[in-house]
């Protein structure tokens, strides 16, 4: 499911450029570091609480196009400055973490 | 009644042993369970910040009538700025806290929401001491 | 609801305590979190604890929180320790391969609320 169609129907908000033609086919939600580079996949969006600088090289390295941040997370200032130059997005919900993703589950999986 | 821990900083495998050990002490007593449940987790927070933060420390915890009191006292880098610290989100703990699950600048705000007294004093380079008091 | 479904919905493995015999209306809710300050915010008990974090901690958390399931997910082992901390404390503990993400999904399907 393309990105754009997923901030619109789940009502995130974008904080920054965001590649909206992004395809996502799933999701990795996870506040430990360690288990996201070691288990995330390319192309998955990544659903965190964590707002620090590492998220955004973390996410960069493995490829990520999208980090949300749940619970209308605010980013650190150089979380958002690492993903504007890695072309990370940083997307916002008012949501926990389990609602979010099981709204993002069930979206995604009704269309495969 | 009165309990005392000595709590080893760094060692997470017993962070969590003092705060388990006064639940079961209250439920002894039959206290209620929702003021149980915000006197453990203002502790569990307050051992958990020896255990990530300080070299050493010790907890006195003080069952009385009325009131339960928590005398929180580390040995430890102390706080630059209680205030900030205490602000949500702040944090100044390590990656490898942060990967026990802990470490998220939630700690002090989650004590001060269950305290009904919550103080704090920490001289830089020498450690922090932390008063709660839960009301019974 | 049934605890046996909610095993075989999320491939679990029941590892410390009998899980079945616990009543569903336990469980109205669910909740995510790797982190356990996140956790300790909780005012309702009646909930699941759903995490990626598998140490010691994770069962002390649950202890002070009030919360007697917790699936640990994304293939994490429960060690000996763990397990009998979970045990004093009456906290039943699921173990399943799948991701925290899939198992939101899955138990929000099968009707389980989110807390917030």
């Amino acid at each position: 499911m393309k990105l754009s169609e997923i901030i619109k129907k789940l009502d995130l908000v974008v904080l920054n450029a965001a590649n909206e033609d992004e395809d996502i086919k799933s999701a990795y939600a996870s506040d430990l570091l360690s288990d996201v580079m070691g288990n995330a996949e390319a192309e998955e969006l990544w659903i965190t609480m964590q707002t620090h600088k590492n998220v955004a090289a973390i996410a960069s390295l493995k490829d990520i196009p999208a980090v949300v941040l749940i619970n209308n997370g605010k980013p650190d200032v150089d979380m958002l400055e690492h993903a504007n130059l890695e072309n990370v997005a940083v997307l916002v919900t008012n949501l926990a973490c389990y609602e979010f993703c099981a709204k993002l589950y069930n979206l995604i999986n009704c269309e495969l | 009644m009165e309990y005392l821990f000595e709590i080893e900083g760094a060692n997470f495998s017993v962070a969590g042993n003092a705060s388990s050990t006064i639940k079961r002490a209250l439920k002894q007593r039959n206290v209620d369970p929702a003021k149980i449940k915000r006197i453990v987790v203002a502790l569990f927070e307050a051992e958990i910040n020896v255990v990530a933060h300080a070299d050493h420390g010790t907890i006195r915890v003080l069952i009385e009538e009325n009131q339960v009191q928590m005398f929180v006292k580390d040995y430890g880098p102390g706080i630059e700025d209680v205030d900030l610290a205490m602000s949500e989100g702040y944090s100044t703990a390590s990656n490898s806290v942060r990967e026990m699950g802990f470490g998220a600048g939630m700690g002090l705000p989650n004590i001060k929401r269950n305290a009904d007294v919550f103080e704090i004093e920490s001289i830089k380079g020498l450690g922090t001491n932390a008063h709660i008091i839960i009301y019974l | 609801m049934l605890m046996n479904e909610i095993i075989k919905l999320i491939d679990a493995r029941s590892v410390c305590g009998d899980v079945c015999t616990l009543s569903t209306d336990d469980f109205e809710f669910a909740f995510a979190s790797d982190l356990m300050s996140d956790v300790l915010r909780l005012t309702y008990d009646k909930t699941m604890l759903i995490t990626g974090l598998c140490n010691v901690q994770t069962i002390r958390t649950a202890e002070m929180a009030e919360i007697n399931l917790i699936i640990i997910c994304r293939g994490k082992k429960c060690d000996a320790q763990m397990l009998s901390i979970a045990k004093d404390c009456d906290i039943c503990l699921l173990e399943t391969d799948h991701s925290v993400y899939r198992v939101c999904g899955e138990l929000y399907s099968y009707g389980i609320k989110p807390l917030y």
